[in-house]
């Protein structure tokens, strides 16, 4: 993996937190990281897309979403809940199934090799 | 009355009646603002699934969702009905005008007004709110009484039973469940009921309710005989149709309850509406889901200008109470009857017919329901066959329904609308002929009849697993088998589309690993693996984790039992003995999962897949060696058997159990296979379970000697493992074979299929290349790496893991949820 990565984050963003090397990650298998109060859920798709979502499960309260497995619904990536396995976007973070639920996303690029997230 | 813009419609209630009404008017485009004010402070939920709330279902999973554009006023119940000024008022003083109401106030348990009804821990059995107060009282409690025997009654105290009680059931009429069954089937039900350990009191009543010490209810007192303990009472003696706001407001009322409608469901004030369980439609009350919820199809048509009526109903019921089936269809009494009658097995039916004996008036089934399936659309027609042969289940299952047939009674759905839906719609499955027509989507029953109509109506039935492969389990197996594949992305790329989901992922890991695949946690297949399998651990509640090592056949050396005590006490885990004979260790984080492994393994410990869809346990008990009874050693067969199967990845977990003689004490026919010692031998058992829908095993093969005991069983679980779909446990899946037990024996007995030899020299790679799941990752830092909290801050727990102590351990912190749905 290269750091030719797409991201599918609104561009704007306040200051960026380093998180892992990108060569850390594994296709379809999220890690979490903590930034300040907030732990963020940060997924590499198969066909390098990079997403962070919040990493608390709506539904179970519990901060596991790291933890669910990949995948795609009708196209779009997605990961499912370790909980209850509810499936969440991983571009919008609305619940597939309710998307009147819906956990934070948040920017988060490649710069120099190095993946960083903004929660500001 | 019309569906102009800005007609307002108000609705009083929000049970399920509400809500299919509500639903109804927006799925059609009703104009108008819609408000519906409900005294229970969630929205409707399904009322019928009441009881899986105890068994772990979330009140979310029960919870309808709110149609778009539906005002809810919840926690608000409606004391008044102004007629003159179209106007409802709240007991907090809010007013709320309309153009159309409709009642939807259900019903109320009726409690008898006995002394005593209202002490501390008294209860009724019909709000989630009803059950978390039952479900908190009875774990201060050992004893419990359900008064009335009828449908709710039996499932009060199923579920009783099911919070650890020792439960009695005082029942007025000298049987259980009098409106269902008569006298015949009465005593069956009664048998069954009894053999789980209820105490059923017939043709009793009660005389007070008496308190203990503590000023809480202690004891029933019924007209004669002893005291009957009872810590904990639910009174489930019939319901009354909640029509109080109606008779406040002068509406017409039946003379025994019930808000009188005519067939639009319309009160005898025009502009107001009743439906569900407090209306009274030509002259009845329909206490099921399936009658209320047509006639609130029947007042969303009216209010939109229609002319649908509401024709009175099928009280048909089937239920599978305490693993027991019940049904009951059209008339209870005819010209004539036939009855099959098989005490040992608890099996009662009966069918009435008219005196010529040709046309089919209803029937009553204890213990085997297939009649009900069969027979239920045949009310008022002809008989498809003679009375006789149609009691015998396999009989019946050949009929061919005609099209007017109502196959789903909850949702009047005749078998012609299904059968044009799937043609029309192009359905391909059970989900979708719900979506279309609604069938099947409340207490589901009718589904196996769903499906035999898409069978019938040529169409595959639902065996690809998911988006991502129209492929069943066993086909994959095949194809990864044949094809010699061993990664997803191949195999989705070639046989597939998309990238996978949490259905067919885990499926597909489960082959690879059933085919040896090297450790699951190896490149592209860790991230097939749900969490469980990805931690090698079971997640809990609070996202920590449990810890399960392997302790063959039950059986542990002093010196590692200590060792799990000096673990759980310096890592600070919950410990409790499982009931498969070993020890789980709970409460760990992510982070502390090597640590606690590193000391386990060096004490000699291994995986016990308790995550896995894998090999769990094989229990034993003591058997020759030390019990006077036994027969044979059945620890020792069980220890070996453990070791043969640990590891080996399945559709389902597997479970097994050796008992060393006939009294069965390690409870071998509730298992995947189970194996009772004989004087000559063992003898196999296959396909039981406990868990949701237990199952007694089958005998496979009787007296073998152990070595071909093994082989036997080799062929058994690799024929399982090819074939079996998705989470389907060895009791579904023999129970889908066609052939049955006999097809089953003619391929792992007389190798039928040729494949035996196959099967073993499969089993043979697996038991050969067996390695600990946990030593090769404590051993692996690439894959010690991922065990952390944070990527960031691997030293870091989960701050928001928080423990309390109970009984001297520890125990999660409830995690508090801010509404879900808004
Ligand atoms: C720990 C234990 C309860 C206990 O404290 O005793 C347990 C705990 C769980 N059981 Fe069980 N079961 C345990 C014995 C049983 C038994 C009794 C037995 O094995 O003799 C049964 C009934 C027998 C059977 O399976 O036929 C049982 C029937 C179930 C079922 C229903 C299975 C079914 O076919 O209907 C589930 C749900 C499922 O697998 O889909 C389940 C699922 C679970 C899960 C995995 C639920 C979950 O996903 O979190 C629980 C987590 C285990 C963990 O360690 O975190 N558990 N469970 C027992 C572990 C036994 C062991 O040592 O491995
Ligand atoms: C444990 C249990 C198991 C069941 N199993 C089955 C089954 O297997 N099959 C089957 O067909 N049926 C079953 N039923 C019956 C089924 O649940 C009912 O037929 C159905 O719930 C009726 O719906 P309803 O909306 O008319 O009434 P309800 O569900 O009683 O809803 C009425 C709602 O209105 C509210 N309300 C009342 N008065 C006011 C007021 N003045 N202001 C505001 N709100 C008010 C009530 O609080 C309630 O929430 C079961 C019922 C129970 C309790
Ligand atoms: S099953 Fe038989 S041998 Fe085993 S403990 Fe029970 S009585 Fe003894
Ligand atoms: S008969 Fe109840 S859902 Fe069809």
């Amino acid at each position: 993996m290269t750091s030719l990565a797409v991201t599918h984050a609104p561009a704007e963003a306040g200051t960026w937190t380093r998180v892992c090397r990108h060569a850390d990650l594994i296709a379809e298998r999220g890690v979490a990281a903590l930034i300040g109060p907030h732990q963020v859920a940060v997924f590499l798709t198969f066909d390098g897309g990079l997403y962070a979502l919040g990493n608390r499960d709506p539904y179970s309260g519990t901060h596991v979403m790291s933890r669910g497995i990949v995948g795609t619904r009708n196209g779009e990536p997605c990961v499912a809940s370790p909980m209850h396995k509810q499936v969440f976007s991983l571009v919008t973070g609305a619940c597939v199934d309710d998307p009147s639920v819906v956990v934070p996303t948040y920017p988060i690029r490649v710069n120099d090799e190095t993946v960083e997230v903004s929660v500001a | 009355m019309t569906s102009a813009p800005g007609t307002r419609v108000v609705v009083v209630g929000c049970g399920p009646t509400a809500h299919r009404l509500v639903e109804t008017l927006v799925a059609r485009g009703f104009p108008g603002p819609i408000t519906v004010f409900g005294e229970e402070p969630r929205p409707a939920y399904d009322r019928v699934a009441l009881t899986s709330y105890l068994q772990g279902r979330s009140a979310e999973d029960l919870t309808y969702p709110v149609p778009d554009g539906v005002t809810l006023q919840l926690g608000s119940r409606v004391t008044g009905i102004d007629r003159d000024g179209l106007t409802v008022v709240t007991d907090t003083g809010q007013a709320e005008p309309y153009d159309v109401l409709v009642l939807a106030t259900g019903s109320a348990p009726f409690v008898p007004p006995v002394p005593g009804r209202d002490l501390p821990g008294c209860f009724v059995y019909r709000t989630l709110d009803d059950l978390d107060a039952i479900r908190d009282a009875a774990r201060e409690a050992t004893s419990g009484v359900v008064v009335g025997g009828g449908l709710l009654g039996l499932e009060a105290a199923d579920a009783l039973r099911g919070l650890g009680l020792r439960t009695h059931i005082v029942e007025m009429s000298d049987r259980l469940m009098p409106r269902q069954v008569d006298a015949g089937g009465g005593a069956v039900l009664r048998g069954h009921v009894e053999a789980l350990g209820l105490a059923v009191h017939a043709g009793s009543g009660v005389r007070a309710i008496e308190p203990g010490p503590d000023g809480r209810a202690a004891r029933l007192v019924p007209p004669q005989g002893d005291a009957i303990e009872a810590e904990v009472v639910v009174f489930s003696a019939g319901i009354r149709p909640r029509d109080e706001l109606a008779r406040s407001c002068r509406l017409d009322v039946g003379e025994r309850g019930g808000i009188v409608v005519d067939a639009g469901m319309r009160t005898s004030d025009e502009h107001i509406y009743a439906i569900g369980e407090c209306a009274l439609a030509g002259g009845a009350v329909y206490g099921l889901a399936g009658p209320c919820f047509t006639q609130a199809e029947v007042a969303a048509d009216r209010i939109m200008g229609g002319t649908a009526s509401f024709e009175g109903a099928d009280m048909s019921t089937k239920l599978k109470l305490l693993g027991v089936e019940v049904a009951q269809f059209g008339e209870m009494s005819g010209a004539l009857d036939v009855t099959y009658l098989d005490p040992v097995a608890g099996v009662y039916k009966k069918l009435f017919v008219s005196d010529d004996a040709k046309t089919l008036l209803g029937g009553i089934c204890v213990g085997d329901a297939a009649p009900y399936d069969t027979l239920r659309p045949f009310v008022g027609r002809a008989l498809p066959g003679s009375p006789s042969d149609l009691l015998f289940a396999g009989a019946g299952a050949s009929v061919e329904l005609p099209d007017d047939a109502q196959v789903c009674s909850c949702n009047n759905v005749s078998k012609g609308k299904v059968r044009t839906a799937i043609a029309e719609a192009g359905l391909t499955d059970v989900q979708g002929v719900k979506d279309c027509t609604r069938a099947g989507t409340t207490c589901g029953s009718c589904v196996p009849m769903l499906r035999r109509i898409l069978a019938e109506s040529g169409v595959d039935v639902g065996k690809g697993l998911c988006e991502h492969f129209a492929l069943s389990r066993a086909e994959l197996f095949d194809i990864v088998l044949v094809r010699g594949i061993t990664t997803f992305s191949q195999l989705v790329a070639e046989h597939g589309t998309g990238r996978g989901c949490d259905v067919c992922k885990p499926v597909v890991a489960s082959i690879l690993a059933s085919l040896g695949n090297g450790h699951i946690l190896d490149g592209e297949q860790a991230a097939l693996q749900d969490t469980n399998d990805h931690f090698l651990a079971n997640i809990q509640k609070n996202g920590t984790y449990s810890v399960v090592p392997r302790v063959p056949g039950g059986e542990i050396t002093p010196d590692k039992l200590i060792v799990i005590g000096e673990v759980a006490r310096d890592f600070g885990l919950y410990t409790k003995i499982t009931g498969g004979q070993r020890i789980d260790l709970l409460g760990a984080r992510v982070e502390q999962l090597p640590g606690i492994w590193a000391r386990l393994v060096a004490a000699g410990f291994e995986s016990g897949h308790a995550y896995g869809k894998a090999l769990r346990t094989v229990k034993s008990c003591v058997g020759s060696t030390w019990c006077r009874y036994g027969v044979q050693d059945s620890a020792g067969l069980a220890v070996a058997l453990e070791l043969r199967y640990r590891g080996l990845r399945s559709p389902h977990k597997l479970k097994a159990a050796v008992s060393g003689c006939a009294r069965e004490c390690a409870e071998a026919r509730s298992k995947d296979f189970g194996i009772i010692a004989t004087e000559r031998g063992w003898n196999l058992y296959v396909g039981g379970n406990g868990g949701f829908t237990p199952r007694h095993a089958d005998l496979l093969v009787a007296d073998l000697p152990a070595d071909d005991l093994v082989r036997v069983i080799d062929r058994f679980l690799m024929f399982y493992i090819r074939t079996a779909d998705r989470l389907q446990r060895t009791s579904a899946w023999i129970e889908g074979l066609e052939g049955g037990l006999d097809y089953l024996r003619a391929v792992v007995l007389d190798d039928s299929l040729g494949i035996c030899a196959d099967l073993e020299a499969q089993m043979e790679r697996h038991v050969e290349s067996y390695v600990d799941e946990w030593r090769a990752a404590i051993e692996d830092p690439d894959k010690l790496r991922r065990f952390v909290s944070f990527v960031n801050a691997p030293g870091i727990p989960d701050p928001t893991i928080v423990f309390e102590t109970e009984r001297d351990q520890i125990r999660p912190v409830p995690v508090v949820l801010e509404g879900v749905r808004a």
